[in-house]
């Protein structure tokens, strides 16, 4: 068994308990797995699950049951029964995840905020600024921007931050939530570049993408998230 | 946030067991258990009267528990139980290896003494007797804590309440503890300060790789600085998880209540 993630029969529910315990199902019997130098895209309509999945195979939704196993330095490791600390770990040094928004932090300067995640896995403060420099340049992004903080940005420009972010990193595992919603069509060509190369590196994603045009020129694999729909 | 380094294979600094504490036959706090790591932020969420307060009390030895016990890894290795220290090995570790941070600075500082030496005094306590490199720690920490150093010499009545908060900051992590405790640390301020201080109080625990065991009720300062959160309510531990997944995804009745209670930004 060599998948980077190996998701099985993964269920969700939500109970709402200021609105009288109503239960909400999710998704039920998530099932797929996803090799290295892969990308499968989740499809289905909106309010399907998709983002759900995303955020239980990082960790940030718990399943009610199910396993999600993650090839996490060599060994298997089901994120749905992990402790804190082992997510953390997980995060850290095997999943990334490309949010829709940039969750920005006050007063650090753009360029810092894309070369973080190299900074805390070790990496020397100059050479991650250069490869978050260079990663800026291919998004576009002005240099007279990299010493602001993003959260005065526009969303598209936030966004492309937050791509940068995301993809500096050589996690093996990355998580990618419509990375391309607000970009024109000149920075999601490079999103599909920086995709391209992240797959002959090896790298696992999994990604949601409403553009059909897009979808097409990533996917590998498109797994229906319909078939796991939890609704009666 | 969570970003920050912590290793596989390391052994807790603190473990609580089974910690309770009753004022005659009301039960403040009830039956709480959890191991904390070196590096690891720790949120303590609840309102007030859900017995965070006592819990923390409890867990840097200023109370004793009716049951159960804390147990601390020694700078040396040596792991004891809090209770079976004496009275000037508590006042030892709370002057080096621990920090606690007060919601009122007044509370953490010398009010009328000059800044520079309330943050120099926890030097002279740990034995630095140098008058000239202790005056040089001051002035660097106070520049970490980004308060003008031209200030050194002035009594704190004298600051603002978010210079005082930064201050007791410094004077706490001047001698490099591992572990500090923090009791709605952001509480009395302003809101453009809060954000200030959270922001400096996120790259210092990161930067020092310290263990903070924080109380607050609110649910933005436990998501922007902690790795894990305990909900407490009515004395009990009711939920506890990795931060954002208690955050985003709350279980417990009360818990999605206070959750859905933060207005959006």
């Amino acid at each position: 068994m060599t998948a980077m993630i190996d998701v099985a029969d993964a269920q969700k529910t939500f109970t709402m308990h200021l609105q009288g315990g109503i239960e909400l199902p999710v998704v039920r019997g998530v099932t797929f797995h996803v090799n290295p130098g892969e990308c499968v895209v989740l499809s289905g309509p909106s309010g399907a699950g998709k983002s759900s999945i995303l955020k239980m195979i990082f960790g940030n939704y718990r399943c009610d049951s199910g396993r999600i196993g993650i090839r996490h330095r060599g060994t298997v490791i089901d994120l749905a029964t992990a402790e804190p600390r082992q997510v953390l770990n997980i995060r850290r040094s095997t999943i990334g995840y490309v949010s829709q928004f940039l969750r920005a932090v006050p007063r650090v300067a753009t360029i810092d905020v894309v070369a973080e995640p190299l900074i805390v896995n070790g990496v020397a403060r100059s050479e991650a600024q250069q490869l978050a420099g260079e990663l800026l340049h291919r998004l576009n992004i002005p240099e007279r921007l990299w010493q602001l903080p993003p959260a005065t940005f526009s969303g598209g420009e936030q966004q492309r931050v937050n791509i940068a972010r995301g993809f500096i990193s050589d996690l093996p595992i990355l998580l990618l939530d419509e990375p391309t919603a607000s970009l024109d069509a000149a920075n999601r060509t490079v999103v599909v570049e920086l995709v391209a190369e992240k797959k002959r590196q090896g790298v696992a994603m999994v990604a949601i993408v409403h553009d059909d045009e897009i979808r097409h020129l990533i996917a590998d694999r498109i797994v229906d998230v319909t078939s796991f729909a939890a609704a009666a | 946030m969570a970003d920050h380094d912590m290793l596989d294979n390391d052994e807790p600094l603190l473990v609580a067991t089974s910690l309770s504490k009753s004022f005659g036959r009301i039960a403040a706090c009830r039956d709480v258990s959890f191991a904390l790591y070196p590096g690891e932020v720790l949120a303590i969420v609840g309102e007030s009267g859900s017995g965070k307060s006592t819990l923390l009390q409890m867990l840097s030895g200023q109370l004793a528990p009716s049951a159960g016990h804390v147990s601390y890894r020694m700078r040396d290795g040596v792991t004891r139980d809090l209770t079976t220290l004496g009275e000037a090995e508590r006042r030892f570790l709370f002057r080096t290896d621990w920090g606690f941070v007060h919601q009122d600075p007044a509370q953490g500082l010398r009010m009328a003494v000059s800044a520079g030496a309330n943050v120099g005094e926890r030097l002279m306590a740990v034995g630095w007797n140098h008058y000239g490199r202790i005056r040089d720690t001051a002035s660097d920490w106070l520049a970490r804590v980004e308060i003008d150093v031209a200030r050194i010499d002035d009594a704190p009545r004298t600051y603002s309440g978010g210079m005082r908060q930064r201050l007791q900051i410094a004077r706490n992590l001047v001698t490099e503890p591992r572990l500090v405790f923090m009791d709605e640390p952001t509480g009395g301020l302003d809101v453009s300060v809060q954000a200030r201080l959270l922001d400096l109080l996120r790259s210092l625990v990161a930067e020092l790789h310290l263990a903070v065991i924080i109380v607050t009720h609110d649910l933005a300062v436990a998501r922007l600085l902690s790795h894990r959160v305990m909900v407490m309510k009515g004395g009990r531990v009711i939920e506890t998880g990795l931060t954002d997944q208690v955050l985003d995804d709350p279980r417990e009745p009360y818990t999605q209540l206070l959750v859905s209670s933060i207005l959006p930004p």
